[in-house]
Order: structure tokens, then C-alpha cells, then sequence
């Protein structure tokens, strides 16, 4: 067992009614191919503001998201949602998928992030989420994506999933509506929602949208599958790995 | 001869390309051009002993390429790269955009006044010849070259083993790694409770007017803003600590599959040549500890003399001079050439923290420096282990110098920085699991 019980050390304050214990950890993580705009889309997500100077992200980089559970409901409460964001490419040495497993420990949902324009990034989506969801049955991090693909698997997978479209603003309107039905197929398969925005313009998610409900659903799913779905049969990851392998998709 | 010469430059622009520059973009070309040049006459340099051994062009024709080479290298090595050193030091520094040239010039004469006071404490200078004579050119530049090759190749014999605990090792970085990350989240929850709270304070601002409300308005937020910032640079700090912590991550694990795949055949292979090459430095160890504490110059190699108790022992028919030759020459030169991409390996991790793109010049330029001094002062070296006949011409060819005190200086060195190396790799040992302790 990787995970440690982390005990805050740097004297935090407690402030009246918010304590922070180390139990209260949200962790979801944001998986895409190298240059789709996770960096941006955390930035956006977290802070409410337009990344200006996006780089080229080393290991990992985390943000916290305020997010009130239940919003508007007398049951509301305030959670800190952390979201990781692992840099990379599918394609990396095996040595850097093996220091990448380190950061999928006791992940509470995965945000899966793809490049509108371009469609190998969402094809690669299949191999992140087996990289996430698998990493304790593949130590060496090779990821075997051959065979059928089985849809129940995903069906029945604890771990919620989110999918983003990005640079969506970069797609001509004519071919709008192609993209639109091929993420469609896409988040079919991960029975995930989808969202498709530009990470350079916040009124994709300003309050209101149907994005910002989804988004505010997601979160809420992942907080419920956290603390009030506590089951001990439901472990992070996938019951029955020999049966899960894909097969390629519904379009090429 | 000359395209012998192309080809060597060929080979010396290749090797830049894939390995050295794999990961970033060459900017300037001159840097490549120097590299293989430098390269390309040291490969010369080695082609002509081979030559030379194997009577291969007419001997007035062999005098004249060494000299021609020689000369070139020379040039090279203490005019061109110094100076492209400085100059590229020079413009990494903002402060001396303007007058890159006068600063590079700078920089080179204080290398060329402390290249001429090397030459003082050491027993070469011979009254008989002027200033600028090659000799005088050629003694500064052996002793550095014997020094850094000595240095080098003790290191990297020793360095032939793999550290053993690497499993612990890679543990330990994950939790570190971890261990930040969390901290990286504490703090970020703070700065976005911080910021909520201002957010929620401002707004009740908005609702009182007047005066009061005002003052208050500006304290409580300069001191909340105050604590962001720095909150905000301890965050700043984390983070670029937790990315110095994945590539070390990153690398032990490199390192972890690298034995890892020793274990298979080819591993084997690998594993048994390193085995021999350690024998073969223990017993270069030997020799030079034996040569200094009975002040004795060898005049013979460990290679030639293995090779000779060899066939008399076995009665085996054996040109035992022309094999030993090569021999040594591959059996040295591979080591040095592991010690040179350990040196690599570590120097890139030191520059990686200065930023990559631009110092990555500087690396290779010196780099090629050391490398041509490396290969002129092993000709140097080379006469001991060469056999009598081939060392009259490097005899003529490189003058009058003290030659013994050379072999000498490259005993002591070898041996100091073996020792060293072992103690140091002890130490590392030992720390290692009382860090793990106190974790």
C-alpha cells in the first residue's frame, strides 16, 4: 500500500466550522494527451480564470476546486475537490508510467480530456483510462488494448467519469456537427457526460449552462460515491480485469 | 586520409544529433560544426597510431598528418572552443547582452593566463625552447587531458556496479514525491479558503458605506492578500520541487529497468564484459600503487604482460605485440567512454536546473573540450603501452618531453580518484538506509 495518512504539518488554522481533516480528500484526476489544454481546463476549473501562459507540464500538477455539494438544498456543503493534473503521452517510456502510477492511488473520479481538432487524443482516451483504472495489475505499465471491447465494464465501473472536448471554438461550424455525434459515440462507451468547450473563454461555463450543471452533477456523483456510497466491495478499480480489453472503435 | 576525415566529421555530426541533442532543439549550428570537427581529429589522431602500427601510408606521409593534425587540434582546443565557451557563457548572463564579443575575449585570456600558469609547478619546461613552441602548447594541454582522463576512468571503473538498494531508493523518492504533493494541496486549500472568505467579506463590504467601512475594507484585505502571496510562493517553491522529484523518480526507475533487463541474455553478455573490465581496472589500480611506492615507471602494460604469461604458460603461437596493441587501446577507450556518459547523465541533471535550452550549448562545447584534451593526452599515454618500435615517431613527432613524469602523474591521479570514488560510493551506501530510517 502506496498511500499514506498525511497529517497536516504546516500548522494549518482551524477556522470555525471547516475543519480540514485529512479525510476530507476529494481526488479526481485529469488524463489527456499531451497539449489538449489540461493545464488550461484546471486553471479554468479552479480559479475561475483564463491560464495565460500555458507550459509544458512536468509530473503532476494539482489545483483545488471549491465546490458546494448539493448547492441550493439545505443538505449544502462546501468540499474541496483536488484535481490532479498528470502530464504525459501515452506513448511515454515505460520508466515514466511507472512513476505516473503513483499518482493514481485512491482516485475518486477521472476527468478525460480530448482535443476537438484532433482525433487521435480522444482515441488515446481508452489507453489513459486503462492506464488509471488498471495500474495495479500492470506494473510495468504496458497497456494491452486489443481484444472485444465490453461495454458493461464501464457500465459498472465505480469511478465516475467526466469527459472534455477542448478547443471546441477551433472546429468549423460545418463540421460541428460530425464532431459532435463522434463524442457522442465516445462518451457512450465510458458512460460518462460530455462536455465540449474552449479552455480560453469562461462563458462556456458561467452559471446557468448546461455545461456548468453537468460539471456541478459530476462533482457531485464523485462526493457521493466518496462518502455516502461507502460500500467495502467497491474498490477503485475494476473487479474483473482478465475480461476487460477493447477492440477499435465505432469510427476510425 | 582526407576521406577518412569526412567520414569522421559525418559520424561526429550523427552522434550529436541522436544522442546528445535527442531532446532539445539545436539553435546554433557552430556548435555542431565545432563538435565534429573536434570529433573528427581525434578520430584521426587514433587512426594514424592504428596506421602507424600497421605500416599503412609511407612514413614521410604518416609525419606530415600528425603534424597537420596536430597542429589543428591544438587550435581547436585552446583558441576555438574556449573562446565559443565564453562567449556562450557570457550571453547566457543578461547583465552582458551588449558587449558579448569584449567580455568572450575577456574570459579567453584569463583561461589562456591560467593555462600558462599550469605549466609552472610541473617539471616540463626544458630551457632549449622558446614561448610558443608546440611543446610548450602540447605539455599544458597533456597535463589537463592525463588529469581529467585519469580522473574519469578511475571513477568509472569503480562506478561499473549499479547501486544495489535501488528498489528502497525509488520508495523513498515516491513518498517524498507524495509527501509534497499533499503539502502542494494543503496549501492550495488554504489560498482558495482564504480567497472565498475575502470574497465573502467584500461582499458584505459592499453593504457598508462610509468611512469606517472603508479602512476596514483596506486592512482586512491587504493583510488577506499579504498571506496569499505567500502562501503563494511556498506553493511555487513545492511545485518546483515535486517536478525535481518526479524526474529523479523517473530515472531511478530508468535505472531500475536497466538491471532489470541485465538479467536476460543480452543482459548477461553486458554484465559479464563489465565484470572483466572490473577486474581489468583492479588490476590497473594494482599496478599503480605498485608503481608508486617502488618509484618504478612501467614500461610494460598489464595487457602485454596478461598476454605474455598467457602463452607461455599455454605455448599458444601468438603475435602477442600486435594484439595487445588493440587490445588496451579498445579496453581503455571503453571505459573512459562509460565514465563519459556517466559524467553526462550527471552534468545534464546539474544543468537542468539552470534552464535546459540555453546551457545545453555550454554542455556540449565543453564536452568536445574535454574530449580533445582526452585524446591528445591519451597519444601521450599510449606510448607506454605501445611497444618500442611505434614510439619513435610520437617520440619525434610531440619533441622533447618528459614522458615518464607523464605515466607518473597518471599513476597518481588514477589511483586518487578510484579510492575516492569507492569511499564515496560507501558513504552514499551508508546514508542511504539511515535516511530510510528516519522517514
Amino acid at each position: 500500500m502506496r498511500e499514506l495518512e498525511f497529517t497536516a504539518t504546516d500548522g494549518d488554522r482551524v477556522l470555525p466550522g471547516r475543519k480540514m481533516a485529512s479525510l476530507d480528500r476529494v481526488k479526481v484526476l485529469v488524463l489527456g494527451d499531451s497539449g489538449v489544454g489540461k493545464s488550461s481546463l484546471v486553471h479554468l476549473l479552479c480559479q475561475n480564470q483564463v491560464l495565460g501562459n500555458p507550459s509544458w507540464t512536468v509530473g503532476c500538477s494539482v489545483d483545488v476546486r471549491v465546490h458546494d455539494y448539493k448547492e441550493g438544498t439545505p443538505e449544502e456543503k462546501t468540499f474541496y475537490i483536488e484535481l490532479w493534473d498528470v502530464g504525459g503521452s501515452v506513448g511515454s517510456a515505460s520508466s515514466v508510467k511507472s512513476t505516473r502510477a503513483v499518482f493514481y492511488n485512491s482516485v475518486n473520479g477521472i476527468i478525460l480530456v480530448h482535443d476537438l481538432t484532433n482525433k487521435k487524443s480522444s482515441q488515446n482516451l481508452y489507453r489513459w483510462s486503462l492506464e488509471a483504472l488498471n495500474k495495479d495489475s500492470s506494473p510495468t505499465g504496458v497497456i494491452v488494448s486489443n481484444g472485444d471491447y465490453d461495454a458493461e465494464q464501464f457500465a459498472e465501473n465505480p469511478v465516475p467519469l467526466l469527459l472534455i472536448g477542448t478547443k471546441f471554438d477551433q472546429i468549423p461550424e460545418n463540421k460541428r456537427n460530425d464532431v459532435l455525434t463522434r463524442t457522442a459515440f465516445l462518451s457512450e462507451d465510458f458512460n460518462a457526460e460530455e462536455i465540449n468547450l474552449d479552455c480560453t473563454n469562461p462563458r462556456y461555463l458561467a452559471a446557468g449552462t448546461s455545461n456548468a450543471v453537468k460539471l456541478s452533477r459530476f462533482f457531485d456523483k464523485v462526493i457521493e460515491k466518496r462518502y455516502f456510497t461507502r460500500d467495502p466491495s467497491q474498490m477503485v478499480g475494476f473487479t474483473d480485469r482478465k475480461r476487460f480489453n477493447f477492440k477499435s472503435l465505432h469510427y476510425d | 586520409m582526407f576521406t577518412s576525415q569526412v567520414l569522421f566529421f559525418g559520424f561526429g555530426w550523427l552522434f550529436f544529433m541522436r544522442q546528445l541533442f535527442k531532446d532539445y532543439e539545436v539553435r546554433q549550428y557552430v556548435v555542431q560544426v565545432v563538435f565534429s570537427v573536434t570529433f573528427a581529429f581525434s578520430c584521426t589522431m587514433f587512426e594514424l597510431i592504428i596506421f602507424e602500427i600497421l605500416g599503412a601510408l609511407s612514413s614521410s606521409s604518416r609525419y606530415f598528418h600528425w603534424k597537420l593534425n596536430l597542429y589543428v587540434i591544438l587550435l581547436v582546443l585552446i583558441f576555438v572552443v574556449p573562446f565559443y565557451i565564453g562567449y556562450f557563457v557570457v550571453s547566457n548572463i543578461r547583465l552582458l547582452q551588449r558587449q558579448k564579443l569584449l567580455f568572450a575575449c575577456v574570459v579567453w585570456f584569463t583561461f589562456m593566463y591560467f593555462f600558462w600558469k599550469l605549466g609552472d609547478p610541473f617539471p616540463i619546461l626544458s630551457p632549449k625552447h622558446g614561448i610558443l613552441s608546440i611543446e610548450q602548447l602540447i605539455s599544458r594541454v597533456g597535463v589537463i587531458g592525463v588529469t581529467l582522463m585519469a580522473l574519469l576512468s578511475g571513477f568509472g571503473a569503480v562506478n561499473l556496479y549499479m547501486p544495489l538498494c535501488i528498489n528502497s531508493d525509488i520508495l523513498a523518492l515516491e513518498r517524498r514525491l507524495l509527501q509534497t504533493m499533499d503539502m502542494i494541496v494543503s496549501k492550495k486549500k488554504r489560498i482558495a479558503m482564504t480567497r472565498r472568505q475575502m470574497y465573502q467579506r467584500g461582499e458584505d463590504q459592499n453593504k457598508q458605506t462610509g468611512f469606517w467601512g472603508m479602512i476596514k475594507s483596506v486592512t482586512s484585505s491587504s493583510t488577506g492578500s499579504e498571506n496569499l502571496s505567500l502562501i503563494q510562493q511556498e506553493v511555487d517553491a513545492l511545485e518546483e520541487l515535486s517536478r525535481q522529484l518526479f524526474l529523479e523518480t523517473v530515472d531511478l526507475q530508468a535505472t531500475k529497468e536497466r538491471i532489470e533487463y541485465s538479467k536476460t541474455f543480452q543482459g548477461k553478455y553486458f554484465n559479464f564484459l563489465g565484470y572483466f573490465f572490473s577486474i581489468y581496472c583492479v588490476w590497473k589500480i594494482f599496478m599503480a600503487t605498485i608503481n608508486i611506492v617502488f618509484d618504478r615507471v612501467g614500461k610494460t602494460d598489464p595487457v602485454t604482460r596478461g598476454i605474455e604469461i598467457t602463452v607461455n604458460y599455454l605455448g599458444i603461437q601468438f603475435d602477442v605485440k600486435f594484439w595487445s596493441q588493440h587490445i588496451s587501446f579498445i579496453l581503455v577507450g571503453i571505459i573512459i567512454v562509460t565514465s563519459i556518459r556517466g559524467l553526462l547523465i550527471t552534468l545534464t541533471k546539474f544543468f537542468y536546473a539552470i534552464s535546459s535550452s540555453k546551457s545545453s550549448n555550454v554542455i556540449v562545447l565543453v564536452l568536445a573540450q574535454i574530449m580533445g584534451m582526452y585524446f591528445v593526452s591519451s597519444v601521450l599515454l599510449m606510448r607506454m603501452s605501445m611497444p618500442l618500435e611505434y614510439r619513435s615517431i610520437v617520440t619525434e613527432v610531440l619533441g622533447e618531453l618528459q614522458f615518464n613524469f607523464y605515466h607518473r602523474w597518471f599513476d597518481v591521479i588514477f589511483l586518487v580518484s578510484a579510492l575516492s570514488s569507492i569511499l564515496f560510493l560507501y558513504l552514499a551506501h551508508k546514508q542511504a538506509p539511515e535516511k530510510h530510517m528516519t522517514l
